[in-house]
This record gives structure tokens, sequence and C-alpha cells, in this order.
């Protein structure tokens, strides 16, 4: 893949535009927002279709079960509001009328993480991708650029079933191609290696792809692959890989528990265990900061993951 | 259909609903009980709806949800009754294997229940988002939704009694079973819901009133209601029941919320419950 930066572009405004494209697409979907309109990006789409949008204020509860109502009539809802307001705060709506009841919601979930930055823990959800693979029905999709996030909102669209798709605030590297299908469930090869498989999502896949020439230098010959399904995950994918690389790391900016590192360490331990690294938050709490200070801080870097990279390579041999 | 039309289905459903609490020795009959005038007067009397070629998607009849979801053998035995699916399978609620779960499921594809419901709460929010869907289908039918009283406490409800008349969603009746009665105890005792009716009209609705268990009270209001529907505002009615209705040593207490009538006492239960219909 060509990783070459188009512009500098953040993931919820790929949701914006997807979602007016879905709008155009389809008649039957309809958007909720909790009173967040501008963060999500989904202003165009009220405006273009004032009567398939609805305002439900600060109610995330009321909204979640609306939309699971809406979907029973052949409607195609997608729910806005932040990722830590989109899934904790509406878990128990979310388990029983919506994955429980396999209705076709859309939950979009903006400003997950840490680089939500000056909010603080508070809004820094980084336990939402446990809490949604968890629950059976539901597919968790974390795209990891503009592009990649307005692509998965077309994806999501057209998936009969609910998801959970996940993205964020700052402006990133956009650099997967315009023009490009994302496919739920099946993983995007970025670079083919030999000598380890390292597993991202997210706005880390970036900080992956720049460990790359880092780890060429050093002599390492790095297989990095885009897991932006996280469930269903690609097992055969992840397998294939591993089978030549045999040894593994994963970067997520997500809790150690529950996130990407979580599932790709289950289908090891079930199949073929290899020596394994995560890059991801390790049980606590994140805070006010900018972006990538915060980023920095909690070890979810590029210089982290060329060290996850050294260690598990050399636990290899 | 008459008013003694519709006594005698409901003294069968009180019948099935204390077989059924009784067969499987779980389950909740008191509110069961309670509740079965006024659903037996929408599924028989108000609601129009085709059961014997049950729609998913509602579209061009009339839904009904339960939010308050543990009255189940109510619900099922009213679904059985109408057309929904076969009587004899009345037999099976809660056991291994069958589509009559404790609490109602779209799991197992039975005909007539759209969603899950169980956890408190959750019931007028989906009705509303149901309300909406037909307001953009251009479908004039109407959607139905019974609430408990002791599920007034959840805060969800207030969100969607915020909603409803903020957005004039006005093809939507709710329905409050109001026994004075939860789990724990009285309502009043538990948490008191304070004036229920003011509370309903600040937010907006319209509300009305009716005795609950009395079958003209009921299809009286409930026509008023459909008279009334489409005139910008939601509904509310309160139901006034007694927990328990129909048979003497459930009523008057909270005692028979959730727990089943041994040997004995179901056989004194259904003594005093006529079979009109032939029990399952």
């Amino acid at each position: 893949m060509d990783f070459t930066i188009q512009n500098q572009k953040d993931t919820r405004s790929g949701f914006g535009e997807g979602l007016l494209e879905v709008g155009r697409r389809n008649p039957k979907v309809v958007a909720y927002c909790a009173d967040l309109t501008g963060s999500l990006k989904m202003g165009d789409f009220a405006k273009e279709f004032p009567e398939r949008f609805f305002q439900t204020g600060i109610a995330e509860a009321n909204m979640i079960d609306m939309a699971a109502g809406m979907a029973l009539s052949g409607f195609v809802p997608f729910t806005g509001t932040f990722a830590a307001f989109a899934t904790g705060r509406v878990y128990d709506q979310i388990r029983q009328s919506v994955a429980y009841s396999n209705k076709n919601v859309k939950i979009a979930a903006s400003h997950a993480g840490l680089t939500l930055g000056e909010d603080g823990a508070t809004h820094q959800i980084l336990e939402d991708i446990g809490l949604m693979k968890m629950l059976p029905n539901m597919t968790v999709i974390v795209p990891c650029d503009f592009n990649q996030t307005k692509n998965a909102t077309l994806a999501a669209a057209e998936y009969d079933g609910p998801v959970y798709l996940r993205f964020g605030r700052p402006k990133v590297p956009n650099f997967t191609p315009e023009d490009e299908p994302l496919i739920i469930g099946k993983a995007q090869m970025l670079q083919e290696g030999t000598d380890v498989t390292i597993f991202a999502c997210g706005h880390l896949v970036w900080k992956a792809i720049q460990a790359l020439p880092i780890l060429k230098e050093m002599g390492i010959n790095a297989e990095l692959i885009n897991i932006h399904t996280i469930k269903p995950l690609d097992v055969e994918a992840v397998l294939k890989s591993v089978a030549k690389t045999r040894c593994v790391v994963t970067a997520e900016e997500h809790q150690r528990n529950g996130g990407l590192g979580d599932s790709i360490a289950q289908v090891l331990a079930l199949n073929t265990p290899y020596p394994m690294e995560m890059v991801a938050v390790n049980d606590m709490f994140g805070q006010s900061g900018k972006p990538d200070e915060l980023l920095k801080t909690y070890h979810l870097d590029t210089p982290d993951i060329v060290e996850a990279v050294k260690k598990v390579v050399a636990r290899k041999q | 259909m008459t008013i003694n039309e519709l006594e005698r289905i409901a003294s069968q459903v009180r019948r099935d609903i204390i077989r059924m609490v009784h067969g499987c020795q779980s389950g909740h009959p008191g509110g069961s009980l309670g509740a079965t005038d006024v659903v037996t007067a929408l599924y028989f009397d108000q609601m129009q709806i085709d059961p014997a070629n049950f729609r998913m998607d509602g579209n061009g009849e009339d839904m009904f949800f339960l939010s308050n979801g543990h009255i189940s053998p109510m619900l099922y035995s009213i679904l059985a009754r109408r057309g929904y699916f076969p009587v004899s399978e009345l037999a099976t609620f809660r056991q291994l294997g069958t589509r009559l779960q404790g609490h109602p499921t779209t799991v197992e594809g039975l005909p007539g229940v759209r969603i899950a419901s169980g956890s408190l709460g959750q019931g007028l929010s989906v009705a509303i988002g149901a309300a909406q869907a037909k307001k953009l289908n251009g479908d004039p039918h109407l959607v139905y939704v019974l609430m408990g009283d002791g599920e007034q406490e959840e805060g969800q409800i207030w969100e969607a009694a915020m909603y409803a008349p903020a957005k004039g969603v006005d093809n939507l009746i709710a329905i409050v079973d109001y026994n004075k009665k939860q789990i724990d105890g009285s309502t009043d005792d538990v948490l008191s819901l304070g004036d229920l009716r003011a509370k309903y009209e600040a937010f907006g609705w319209y509300v009305l009133e009716m005795s609950g268990n009395n079958m003209q009270a009921i299809v009286n209001i409930l026509r008023l209601a459909r008279e009334n529907a489409h005139q910008h505002r939601p509904q509310l009615i309160l139901a006034h029941t007694e927990m328990g209705m129909g048979v003497d040593f459930m009523m008057g207490t909270h005692k028979w919320h959730g727990s089943a009538p041994n040997d004995e006492q179901a056989a004194r239960a259904l003594a005093q419950l006529k079979e009109t219909l032939g029990d399952y």
C-alpha cells in the first residue's frame, strides 16, 4: 500500500460525509443525535434530510431505544454521540433492545480513546471495544483514517444487523484509498513482512506505519495488518500471518483488557501460541492533555511499537 | 366485541396465567392478573392487527409493546388466544428451548413479539421510535405501550416522557398499569411516585384515567384515546388496577408479584376463574 498522506482529516468528518452519502443512497437511513451534531459532523445530514434527523437532547438511553423501535419498521437508524456515552452509559439499552433483539441499529461513536485530548478521563473511554465485542450479534468496526471511516459508514449502512462504529476527534493522516470499500470482517494487509506481525486498529495504524522504516533499519521486516473489524475477527488472516512471522505485536487506543490485543491473544492461545506484546493502556484512566502528548505518556506512540517489536522478536529467538 | 365476550376471554387468560406459572413454578402472576383486562381489550377489541400474518415491521397495523416484560404470562396467553401461535404452546412457558421465555424476546421467533423486554424503563422509548417510524411511513395506525407503575422509577422513562410531547408524537398511547405495588412493597413505601398524572401533564401529555379492571370503562377510555390520536400530543392512560385481580388471596398484597402458587393454591385460584374457552 502507498502510505502517502493525502491530507490531515478527522475520522469523525469521514463519518459525517459517509452519513450524508448513505442518506442520499437510501431513503430508509435515519439519524439520531444526542446534542452533539457538530461534534459528530451530522449537520449536513440534518440539513439535507430534516425529516429523517431526530435531535434527542441529552438523553442517550432514550435515543438508543428509539432507534431500536425505528429499526423495526425497516429503517436504518444511526445514533450519534461520544463513545463514552454511546456504550457505558447505555449498555443495558444496547444489550436488550439492540444486540439481544438483533435490531439494525448503527451506533456511531466519536471522540473515542485518549486522543479526545483536553476533556480528560471522563470522556476518554478506553473500554468501549471490550463492552461492545462481548455482546452477541454486535459487529465492532474501528477504522483508521478519514477515508476508511467514510467507507466504514457506507459498509455499516449496507450490513443488516447491529454495528458499533468507533472513531475519533483529532485530525490525523488520511492515507487509505478513497475508493477502497471496507469489507466488514476482512483484515486489511498494509505491508507484507516476515519477522513479526503488527496488528493495529484506529489511530494506532498510522503510528505503526511510522514504525515500519525504523524497524527496517534495524533489519526487522515487519508485516502490518489493519484490523478495522474487531468483531467478527478475520481469524484466517491472523493465523495465516502468524504462521509466517511467528510473533505478534498489537497496537490500539484502548485498554489491554477487552481490546484488539485481547481478541488476537485468544486466537493465538486457542490455535497456535506465539510470543506476543500489547501496545495498549494498561488498566488505568486517561487525563487531560494534547492528543500526541497523551499517546506518548501512555506509551501508545511509534517508539513504543518499535520497542514492543524488538522485545517480541527477541522472545521468539 | 361485546363486554361480556371480552370478560369471558379475560377469565380464560387468568386461568392460563395461573396454570403457566404453576406449571413451571416461577413467573409473575400478580401483575399479569391485574393487567389482563386492559390488554385483552386492546387485542380483542381495539387494535387493528392481523395475527395470522404477523409482520415484524408492523406496517399497516397497530403495534403493542410490553415494557414491563415480567408479566409475560398475560401477554403470551392473549397472543395465543388471539391466534398468533397455538394455545398448546403455553404449556412450554419458561421450559428449556421454549419460545415463551421468562421475559419476551424475539430470538426464538415467537409471533407477536417485536423486541425483548425485561430490563425496565425501555418500552416507552421503543414505542416512540416505532411511532415516529409510522409517521415517516405515512401509516396512520397507532402504537400502544404498557408500562408498570414501579417502572416509572426508572430515569429513562422521563427522558422519553420529555421527548414525546416535545416532538409531537401523537400516534402513541402509553398505559401505566397503576396497581400501586412493586416487588418490595407498595410504591408509596418503596419510592413514592407522587402525583403521576400531574407529572405527565407537566411534561405535556394528555392524560386519561380509568378503572383498569372494569371492561366497560376500559373500552370506553381506549375508544376515546383512539379518537384523540393525531392531535399533536401523546396520550397516557393511568389504568387503576388491582394486582392479583380475580384470585381473592392474591389481591391486596404485593406478595404474588413474583412467586408461583403451589398445587393447593393453584386449585383454589382456578376454582375462582371460569374456564370459558377451554384450557390449553
